[in-house]
Formats: C-alpha cells, sequence, structure tokens
C-alpha cells in the first residue's frame, strides 16, 4: 500500500508526463521566488508590480500553448499547470498572464495575418507589450452581442467611438484587441496601439476583488485605426468566444491554484492552532471541511486535466469549457470562503492570505462567463432548449 | 577550463519523508524528488564560471535510476552544456560513489570537480572528500566564494574560526557550500532546450557487495515539552540528579 499524500489524495502527479512535472515544478520555484515575495504588498496598496512582467516573459509563461512567434507550443496541458501555480499565489498574476496569452496572443494568433503576427508576438510573448481585451461594455456584459462601440469604414481603415470596461490591463497596455461592430452590424477584431489619438484607458476606482490587478476602461472617441490593424477574416462572436474559450480553460486550473493555498493553509493553521487544549484539526466540524476541501481540489483538478488533454487533442467544445469553468471557480470560492472561516479572526487579515484569495475568486466567478450563464450554457446543451436570449 | 559537475537525484526538501515499516530505510515511493541543493548551487557556479569564460564546458553527471535524468535535465536547463547518467540500481555510499566518479574524471578528464558539500538524504559529507584523496587531487571543501586566477583557484571557506582562504593548483575538487550563490530559476524556454543537449547514458557494472550494511532505520526521539523553573536551585538540581551533566 502507497502512502496517503495529504497534497496530492489521488496521485495526480502520476498523471502528468516527465516534461509537464519539470515545468509545474520551474513555474512554481518562480511563483515562489518572484511572485510571493510581493503580493501581500501589492494587495494592500492596491498596485500592479509590473516589473514582474519582463520577468515572466523571460520565464517563458506568455503564450505557452501557442506555436512560433518566440512561444513555446507546449499544448493547453501545459498552459493550464502555468494557470495552476500562478493563481496558487494570486489571481492577479494570473489575471494578468491569462489575458496576454489567451484574450490578447490567442486572437492575432488565431485571426491576425502574417504581418500583425510578426510586429505583435514576439513582443507580447517577451512581456516587452502588455496586451488588453476589450469585449465587455457598461451595457453589454454577459450579452455582448448588444455591444455598442462601432467601428465606421473610412479611407485606409475605421473610426472606432465607444466604450468598454473592466478591462483587466488597460490603463498599462500597448496592444488593445477591442471588438466592435462595423457598418453591416457585424462584430469585428481591431488592434488598437498606445497612444492612438482619441484612446484613453482610465482606471477603476473602487474595486475590492484582484487589488494586485491593473482594471480600467477603454475610452474610443473617433479613434482612426488603419486597416492593416483589423482582423481580416474573423466576424461575429466566436471571434471573442474562441479567446474565452481559451482563457475559462485556465481560470478552471487556477480557481484551483487558489483553492488549493487556501486548503494547504487551513490545514497547517487547524493543526497547529490548539483551542480547548487540542489541535483546531482535532475536532469533526474541522476535518469534514478539510474532507470537502480536499475531495472538491482533487475532482476539480482531475477534470481540468481531462479537458486539457482533449484539448489538445481537439476535441473538445465549449460545452465542456463551461463544465470546468463554472465548477472550479463555485468550488474555490466555497473553498477560500471556509478557509478564512477555518482561521477565525486571523482569516480576516491579510498576513494569513486567505481572505485576499476568496475576494480575488469574486470576480474569478463572475469574470469571463458568470457561473450561472455557464450554467445556463450546459443546460442548453443537456435539454436543447436556450434559457436566456 | 573543463569543470565536471556530479549532481544527487534527491527527495525534495519541502517534502515530509516517513520511514518503510521494516525499518530498512526512507520510503521514497511516489515522493517528489528535485536534484539536491547544494549540488544546484555547484551547477550555478559551474555556470557562471563559463559565463565569465573561466570554462569552457559544463558537464554534469549523476548516478542512479532512470529518474536521476530529471535532475540531469535540470541541470541542464540551468546551463550546462551535456550530461552524463551513469545508470544503476544500486543504493552507493561514499566511497563507492567517489570510486564510480574517479573512473570518470578519467575518461572525461575535468580541470575541475565542482559538487554539493552534501546531499540532504544521508547528510555524509564525504564523496567530494574522497574523490579528490582518490585522485590525489587539491581539495577545497565547502567554498563560499571561488575565483579562477591563472592555473589557480581561489576558495574561501566559511570554518569556525573565521574565513580560510585557499589556493588551490589544477586539477582540483571543490564542494559548494549554501553561500557560494543564488542559483538562478530554470526558465520554461531554457528546459525546453534541454532536448537538444546531449545525455548519455552508461550503464555502470554491477558493484562487489559492500561491507556497509544499514541494520535499522528508526525516527529520532520525539522533544519532550519543556518544564518552568522557579529557582536556580531547582535547575542545578535537575542539571545534576535528572539530566547527569554536572557533577
Amino acid at each position: 500500500m502507497t502512502h496517503f499524500n495529504p497534497l496530492d489524495p489521488l496521485n495526480f502527479d502520476s498523471q502528468l508526463t516527465s516534461d509537464e512535472r519539470m515545468l509545474r515544478d520551474a513555474t512554481k520555484d518562480f511563483v515562489t521566488g518572484e511572485l510571493q515575495p510581493l503580493i501581500v504588498k501589492a494587495n494592500r496598496e492596491r498596485f500592479f508590480p509590473q516589473e514582474v512582467v519582463a520577468k515572466m516573459g523571460e520565464m517563458g509563461l506568455f503564450g505557452v500553448q501557442l506555436e512560433g512567434y518566440g512561444c513555446l507550443n507546449l499544448g493547453y496541458v501545459s498552459y493550464g499547470i502555468v494557470n495552476h501555480e500562478i493563481e496558487y499565489c494570486d489571481s492577479a498574476f494570473r489575471s494578468f498572464m491569462s489575458v496576454q496569452s489567451s484574450l490578447v496572443m490567442h486572437p492575432i494568433h488565431s485571426f491576425g495575418t502574417e504581418e500583425q503576427k510578426q510586429r505583435f508576438l514576439p513582443k507580447l510573448a517577451s512581456g516587452e507589450f502588455v496586451g488588453c481585451f476589450g469585449l465587455t461594455e457598461p451595457d453589454a456584459g454577459s450579452d455582448p452581442s448588444s455591444m455598442r462601440t462601432r467601428a465606421k469604414k473610412v479611407d485606409g481603415g475605421y473610426i472606432l467611438n465607444g466604450e468598454k470596461t473592466w478591462i483587466t490591463n488597460s490603463p498599462i497596455a500597448d496592444v488593445l484587441v477591442v471588438w466592435a461592430k462595423d457598418d453591416a452590424d457585424k462584430i469585428r477584431g481591431f488592434i488598437l496601439e498606445k497612444g492612438m489619438k482619441g484612446l484613453t484607458c482610465p482606471h477603476i476606482e473602487g474595486k475590492l476583488s484582484l487589488l494586485a490587478s491593473e482594471t480600467g476602461m477603454i475610452v474610443m472617441q473617433d479613434v482612426f485605426v488603419p486597416e492593416e490593424n483589423k482582423f481580416p477574416e474573423i466576424e461575429g462572436l466566436k471571434g471573442p468566444f474562441s479567446c474565452l474559450n481559451s482563457a475559462r480553460y485556465g481560470i478552471s486550473w487556477g480557481a484551483m491554484g487558489a483553492a488549493q493555498f487556501c486548503f494547504e493553509q487551513a490545514l497547517n493553521y487547524t493543526t497547529e492552532r490548539k483551542q480547548f487544549g487540542k489541535p483546531l484539526a482535532a475536532n469533526q466540524l474541522i476535518q469534514m471541511k478539510l474532507a470537502n476541501m480536499s475531495t472538491d481540489i482533487t475532482t476539480g483538478k482531475l477534470l481540468s486535466l481531462q479537458l486539457g488533454r482533449l484539448k489538445d487533442k481537439g476535441d473538445d467544445n465549449y460545452h465542456m469549457t463551461s463544465y470546468a469553468k463554472r465548477n472550479n471557480t463555485l468550488k474555490a470560492l466555497e473553498i477560500a470562503r471556509t478557509a478564512r472561516d477555518m482561521h477565525g479572526g486571523n482569516g480576516v487579515n491579510d498576513e494569513y492570505q486567505v481572505m485576499r484569495h476568496l475576494m480575488n475568486l469574486e470576480a474569478v466567478i463572475t469574470y469571463e462567463g458568470t457561473a450561472d450563464i455557464h450554467a445556463l450554457i450546459i443546460g442548453r446543451a443537456l435539454t436543447g432548449l436556450q434559457a436566456f436570449d | 577550463m573543463k569543470v565536471l559537475v556530479a549532481v544527487k537525484h534527491v527527495v525534495d526538501a519541502y517534502v515530509q519523508i516517513r520511514l518503510m515499516a521494516d525499518g530498512s530505510g526512507v520510503d521514497t515511493r511516489g515522493l517528489k524528488h528535485n536534484i539536491n541543493p547544494f549540488c544546484e548551487i555547484a551547477v550555478e557556479e559551474a555556470v557562471q564560471l563559463k559565463e565569465k569564460g573561466d570554462a569552457s564546458e559544463v558537464v554534469i553527471c549523476s548516478i542512479g535510476e532512470d529518474a536521476v535524468q530529471e535532475t540531469l535535465r535540470k541541470a541542464l536547463a540551468l546551463g550546462a552544456d551535456r550530461a552524463v547518467h551513469l545508470k544503476t540500481t544500486a543504493q552507493m555510499q561514499p566511497l563507492q560513489l567517489a570510486k564510480v566518479l574517479h573512473t570518470l574524471v578519467e575518461s572525461e578528464k575535468p580541470d575541475l570537480v565542482l559538487m554539493g558539500k552534501q546531499s540532504i538524504d544521508g547528510d555524509n559529507n564525504q564523496t567530494a572528500q574522497m574523490l579528490a584523496g582518490l585522485l590525489g587531487w587539491p581539495q577545497g571543501m565547502f567554498a563560499s566564494r571561488l575565483e579562477l586566477k591563472g592555473q589557480e583557484l581561489v576558495v574561501n571557506r566559511e570554518v569556525d574560526s573565521g574565513e580560510e582562504t585557499l589556493q588551490l593548483k589544477l586539477p582540483a575538487v571543490v564542494s559548494a557550500d549554501l553561500r557560494l550563490n543564488q542559483p538562478r530559476h530554470v526558465t520554461l524556454p531554457n528546459l525546453m532546450k534541454t532536448k537538444q543537449k546531449p545525455l548519455e547514458v552508461q550503464t555502470l557494472p554491477d558493484l562487489a557487495p559492500s561491507s556497509y550494511k544499514i541494520l535499522n532505520v528508526t525516527e529520532p526521539a520525539k522533544r519532550q515539552k519543556g518544564v518552568l523553573l522557579n529557582s536556580v536551585d531547582e535547575l542545578l538540581d535537575k542539571l545534576k540528579n535528572e539530566a547527569k551533566v554536572v557533577g
């Protein structure tokens, strides 16, 4: 009989290849050495420590799933593992990486011209360029087809007008992938660049989640975008949805990273803290919570891994992504909240770090399709009946 | 200058280990392994020597089963040029390891052998010294600083009485202490590039049976809870009569 490993109860590790384990360990070392020492202060003082971007680029963390143009072509399981390890530290860093890799590099890689790929991808991969993705608008969240941003055809390009909001990285972005409706009411993708006339990206104040992440708006007032900055073919929502599917899949891994951190903290805390003459963990109530957390993390990780294997074979669909994103973010939020509770009063202090994850995960269940919207996507696939529209 | 770095694949420093029920040793099955931390420092030093232009080639070797290739790949990702896997299933003690390395040194002909001062599993701290003895080469153990000056190597080592500076004629054997350097992170691009770097496997011949035999492995005694004493007299009484450390 082999020993039971409390941190990997079902030997998840054995499902990974040697390459994947080495990639996981290298990423973990980087996160422990370079990201973890910064996060408590960055979150407390509400800033994104921008020096990590070049380091993450050098580490090879941007666009690992993509081929060529300075990317490593390691596939979706590796991409998922990277998400998991980064979000073990904080969802803000993982959000930065998700946006860069899946929402900016992925569409340029999939829909861009050769010239666009050469111009933007290597610099996004190295971290020289920061990217952001503009889909959500003040009045178009879960229903992006109701967007109001317009791209009017003019000589040599387009004039864009409109507002995008809740845009991760926008205040610091060099490259902005923006979705807008053209004169034929078709959704089209454009690559905007920092410094274009009429383009501003104000920072959004007052967030209570992802405090170490830059979030802002994209405000476009008669911004001229040259023809060569438009994605030539892709039209409709399948463009942005293809990006979101890639990012959502990564989030399903990332959320389990945050959950794993909270579980480990709760396990340590309750085995060390004594009340009524015995460790907290000697109580049935605590043990049941730990058992639930551990089981949910293990099943969530196996779910993401299976989806990753299917994605690497090209045998996936977006319903599966909804399944993984919804389940894992909901479970992670519950685990973080339980971990906060198990820390008692100390749990509300940022030194113990679990409440930061709890606050972050409130955004993570919401962005890239709320948990409820994903339930409706799954429901539609199960029944053949659409309950939204 | 050609540098050979011998590295060991050990149970990761942050993993909780358990003993085998029959007392024959530590149960390492299914546990996460990693490069021994002191060996990682030795690799980093060799790579820095190469980056400074002092070393022409950095060769890594490790002794053990196929799993040691993960540690060799990590060393290659840190910047070594090529690796040699000395394949065996035998559990070897320091002198046997030193003899195997001696044979490799004779074929590789390095000018410098760098090693970790000890491995965190056995904590023997013997193999580097024994290898230097077998080779008849000068040794600089527990190096905290290392510099090549012409054909000589200046090695600083922290000893109980302060810092000692040695001047070694090459070829030499040097073992790395914790403060020698801070190893860099393995980046994912460098990890992928290791697939293009040569990794040669040499199967070791069966060894003569060792005279070294493990009789039993047990956990160290659990630390007893301390007591608070009320007076110096009470303390002296305990030291005399209970601990029996004062006459």
